[in-house]
């Protein structure tokens, strides 16, 4: 868990707390410091697959706005908001305020929860979330309300669509849609797969949710790894503060420079996703 | 159970508690034992990877017949499906083999060696700590080795088998693979992959950040040896490389279990059905995030061994290396450039014509620092009063092996003749003469040089030449036929050798020269098997019966690692290290030794003028 | 089991720090506000028409850019590291743009594929 050494032997590695006089950093420091550079790697060659699965994509068929604006911008504040209280939970422990480090980074626990919390219910909305071919040649676009559906026939809140580029284009706002009815018998059958054309928005609809799962994905597992180092810190390793408090300062750092990491990741997802 | 040198430290670590079996061997977050374990698995894999290619060897030098021995035993391990009963394996175990060799060679042997051992062990010796600055980091890599290993070895018993679709796993090939089984062999290989890219990055951090904060005081960046500026380059590659191939894996993970298409096109066609998938995605994305990482993987390959070979050259030599710092700027140059020439591997995918020149002059640029390594290696040699011993029998034969690897690499890198050497056994010789008889010639030479300091026991001299010979002869009568082949326009990767494309009546083909060739390729295959049995069996015979060494530094060498007690206890050193000169003062004039280690100080008086050793 | 006997460590804290760390926060709270707002103005520049799609997609990079170096220059003090930092920080900057436009020149050459951004 914790990146520096507590074995328990007679040697100690030198800088594990006090900087090293000619690169002026402790070794975590270091060390945090390439990993995020490998981590801005690997997001960077999503975001590169990112464009080229957008340049790839035949005229008028990305996808925009199928994502919920007002979601995705509060958990961008929220994600900034925890941001703040992390500097200043590292600054109060600068201080020698431990209580006030502990508030702030209980807020921060918080936050990420909450952010968690929508990512969740943006995702369900997705996976309830279908494209139904009709028999008759229509398509159908709309959220599948299971507990008024039945084995022959879904109940969908949703609209029509009249011409193929609305479903890349819907509009952002709509009224609240009645609940439509449509049986299993009408929807048209795939030639190829022999089941009935009803797809839900998931990963494998088409590439530009695959890219939204797999980045938002990606950063949720990160949102969780900072948000069990974080509340490791803060809680069972709380003690380190007594013995060895610099060491402890130290650690709040580190981990609060990957915080800042998955939250500057964040700055670019919310944008490109949701936005553009 | 120690020799007796240190008696003094060992009465002094004796009064704390002995960490039993579990901690001190397998949990251990010790740098020397954690190499050992790398070490060890990585030489299991080495050897298993050379049995993959000895079955498959048969399978092409007498195509259609069972393999003997071992084809029984496979039909009992893998079933029917895989090895008929008279032990004829079956296209698909060859396809599968022949992906777990590379698989198995490039990411579980070579590197593990060359950086996860090699470097585990030797680096914070070299430069004077206690240990990596991150031990228990260290640890989780190893593990995280060891998890990718058990998943690549456990594909091979799932159903379907294991990965099918080469080393380089390209989509939509890989994805199409085994398609009504999922999990199949093809998820095995890419979350073994994530574990071995993770473990990867763990020690590249671990590595980066110990070279950086705990060099011994007065150990300047150009008073490092070699070998520890190799390892902080290989580093550097794989911590920065590595992450566009994870994120390809995951990409291709999510292909595999989640049915999306980022690697494959619209309207993709499998056995004449139309597959129902979103289609949209490009499988030259793959490619090019495969190659990002695979071009830099291949100097990860290469440049430990050559901090390995230049350390037993100057102490062979007993004179300093000659052009040390335009061999550290080399070494920098090639790691920057490394990043830039990936796609030479891709002439072919249809780039436009001033992008595959960009590449191909990039490749170009990036031999020169190469030739520079080698050619200052070779004038190292120049008026050394030359000691024969295993390590540097090895190191010589690295040097015209890699040679030999290198200039045959120009003409791939042309794009002109590229064309018609691309994916052919030319291509496979020129990469194994840099890794077979490269590489794992360093590696040897390391083995052999580095294994009193681990032990206390020399490896039988005798035996250590015997072993040599027959792998330096069998080497390359193994590999410089493939030159022939890949010239007269033989693929790689063919389960028959090549016979459906021999010459046939008015149909011209491969020749039954060219044909026949395999054979003899495959018995030095075998042969060179056999030529490990002296290594393995002095390995292990020295662990308790070698000669003892009777100094700390056995071969007088001048780098810090031979200023530890003999096995170096944890913690490495007994005394405050102070670094006054750099890596490689042999045979300074005017000294009573011909070696004056990095730690001596200076004497008292001036030392004599016209001394041609800079510092 | 325990620590070495040196143990007894304590964190310096003095006048100095504090004042330095006040200041520290003044400035945190300011750039949290400043990327509060940089959020609002990227949804709404999304929102408005400038004519071209990719105006707006430039200056929906431009602001993100402008939060991630607020990010980036204040919350991890990049304005003000070693060293050491800035040259591990500039060699992956080299290699990612590497990564990013030598990917997209050789699959956007000579009609592969035709660049939609639309
Ligand atoms: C010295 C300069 C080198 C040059 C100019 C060079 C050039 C090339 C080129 C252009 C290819 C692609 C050939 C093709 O697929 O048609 C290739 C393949 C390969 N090279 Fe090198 N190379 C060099 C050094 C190395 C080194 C140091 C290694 C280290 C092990 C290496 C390992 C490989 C491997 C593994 C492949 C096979 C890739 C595959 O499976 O397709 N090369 N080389
Ligand atoms: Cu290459």
């Amino acid at each position: 868990m914790s990146l520096i050494n507590q074995n328990p032997s007679h040697m100690e590695i030198p800088y594990a707390v006090k900087p090293r006089p000619d690169t002026g950093l402790y070794n975590a420091k270091v060390g945090i410091w390439l990993f995020l550079a490998s981590e801005v790697m690997l997001f960077g060659a999503l975001f590169c697959s990112y464009i080229l699965m957008r340049v790839n994509a035949p005229e008028g068929t990305w996808p925009h706005h199928w994502l919920n604006i007002w979601m995705g911008m509060t958990n961008t504040i929220v994600l900034i908001f925890s941001s703040v209280t992390v500097v200043l939970s590292w600054a109060s422990l600068k201080m020698g305020q431990f209580k006030r480090y502990k508030f702030y980074q209980s807020i921060t626990i918080l936050c990420a929860l909450a952010f968690l919390g929508i990512k969740s219910f943006e995702y369900h909305d997705k996976f309830i979330h279908y494209q139904v071919n009709l028999k008759d040649g229509r398509i159908f676009d709309g959220h599948l309300q299971s507990a008024a559906s039945t084995t022959n026939q879904f109940v969908f809140k949703g609209r029509f669509i009249d011409k193929p580029e609305e479903l890349y284009n819907p509009p952002l706002e709509h009224a609240e849609e009645p609940p439509i009815t449509i049986a299993k018998s009408d929807i048209k059958i795939d030639p190829t797969t022999k089941q009935p054309m009803m797809e839900n928005y998931g990963p494998w609809h088409n590439t530009y949710l695959a890219i939204y799962f797999t980045m938002t994905g990606l950063h949720a597992l990160h949102v969780i790894a900072g948000c069990i180092v974080i509340f490791a810190i803060w809680g069972p390793l709380a003690k380190v503060w007594e013995q060895d408090p610099e060491r402890y300062v130290n650690r709040v750092e580190v981990s609060g420079l990957f915080w800042h990491f998955v939250d500057l990741v964040w700055i670019f997802l919310f944008p490109v996703l949701y936005l553009l | 159970m120690q020799p007796t040198l240190h008696a003094d430290t060992h009465a002094q670590a004796s009064h704390h508690e002995e960490p039993g079996f579990w901690q001190k061997y397998i949990f251990s977050t010790d740098h020397k034992v954690i190499g050992i374990q790398y070490g060890i698995t990585g030489l299991m894999f080495l050897f298993l990877g050379l049995c993959l290619m000895s079955v498959m060897r048969w399978q092409m030098a007498n195509p259609g017949t069972g393999v003997p021995l071992v084809g029984p035993l496979l039909y009992h391990l893998l079933g029917e499906s895989a090895v008929s009963k008279t032990g004829v394996i079956s296209p698909d175990l060859y396809n599968a083999f022949g992906a777990m060799h590379g698989t198995i060679m490039v990411f579980l042997a070579i590197v593990p060696l060359a950086f996860g051992a090699f470097g585990n062990f030797v680096t914070p010796l070299q430069i004077g700590a206690p240990d990596m600055t991150f031990p228990r980091v260290n640890m989780v890599s190893y593990q995280f080795y060891f998890m990718g290993g058990i998943l690549m070895l456990a594909s091979f018993f799932i159903p379907g088998g294991a990965a099918k679709s080469g080393w380089t796993s390209y989509s939509p090939l890989a994805t199409i693979a085994d398609m009504n089984l999922r999990p199949n062999g093809q998820t095995f290989w890419i979350i073994g992959m994530v574990c071995l890219i993770n473990s990867s990055l763990l020690g590249a951090v671990n590595f980066i950040t110990t070279i950086i904060q705990l060099r011994a005081k007065g150990l300047s960046w150009m008073r490092l040896p070699f070998f520890c500026w190799a390892q902080f380059v290989t580093a550097f590659l794989l911590l920065l490389a590595f992450p566009p191939l994870e994120a390809a894996a995951v990409l291709q993970l999510m292909d595999n279990l989640l049915r999306t298409s980022f690697f494959l096109p619209t309207g993709l066609v499998v056995s004449g059905k139309l597959l129902h998938i979103s289609g949209g995605g490009s499988p030259l994305l793959w490619q090019h995030l495969f190659w990002f990482l695979a071009h830099p993987e291949v100097y990860v390959l290469i440049l430990p061994g050559m901090g390995i070979v230049t350390e037993v050259i100057a102490n062979n030599t007993r004179k300093p290396i000659w052009g040390y710092r335009s061999m550290v700027y080399s070494i920098l140059a090639i790691g920057f450039l490394s990043f830039i020439v990936w796609a030479h591997h891709m002439y072919l995918t249809g780039m436009g014509v001033r992008i595959a020149t960009f590449f191909q002059t990039t490749t170009m640029v990036i031999s020169i620092p190469s030739v520079v390594i080698l050619t200052a290696l070779f004038i190292s040699l120049w008026g050394g009063s030359i000691r024969i011993n295993t390590p540097m029998l090895f190191a010589l034969g690295f040097l015209p092996m890699f040679g030999i690897g290198g200039l045959t690499g120009l003409p791939l890198g042309f794009n002109a003749s590229d064309i018609h050497l691309h994916d052919t056994y030319y291509v496979i010789a020129h990469f194994h003469y840099i890794v077979a008889p490269g590489t794992i010639f360093a590696l040897f030479a390391g083995i052999y040089y580095w294994y009193p300091k681990a032990t206390g026991r020399m490896l039988s001299e005798y035996w250590g030449k015997v072993h040599f010979a027959l792998s330096f002869v069998f080497m390359n009568l193994v590999f410089m036929p493939m030159f022939i082949q890949g010239m007269a326009g033989m693929s790689r990767r063919m389960y028959d050798g090549g016979a459906t494309y021999a010459s046939n009546g008015d149909v011209v083909g491969l020749s039954p020269y060219i044909i026949g060739l395999n054979t003899s390729v495959s018995h030095a295959v075998w042969a060179l098997g056999l030529a490990q049995i002296p290594f393995i069996i002095n390995f292990f015979w020295s662990l308790n019966w070698g000669k003892k060494v009777t100094s700390d530094n056995p071969w007088e060498a001048t780098t810090l690692e031979w200023q530890t007690p003999t096995p170096p206890p944890h913690g490495n050193f007994d005394k405050e290290i102070e670094v006054v000169r750099g890596p490689y003062e042999y045979s300074v004039p005017g000294k009573s030794r011909d070696f004056t280690p990095q730690n001596e100080p200076d004497q008292p008086e001036p030392i004599p003028h016209g001394n041609p050793v800079r510092s | 089991m325990s620590e070495p006997s040196s143990s007894t460590r304590t964190l310096h804290v003095d006048e100095h720090t504090i004042e330095e760390m006040r200041h520290h926060m003044r400035r945190y709270l300011i750039v949290g506000v400043a990327l509060a707002v940089g959020t609002g103005l990227t949804v709404w520049a999304s929102l408005i028409n400038f004519g071209s799609y990719e105006i707006n997609i430039v200056v929906a990079l431009i602001i993100a850019s402008a939060k991630g170096f607020l990010v980036a220059g204040f919350f991890m003090h990049l304005i003000s590291e070693k060293k050491m930092i800035y040259a591990v920080l500039s060699c992956t900057a080299f290699f990612f743009t590497g990564l990013f436009f030598l990917t997209l020149w050789s699959m956007a050459h000579e009609n592969i594929i035709q660049i939609h951004l639309r």
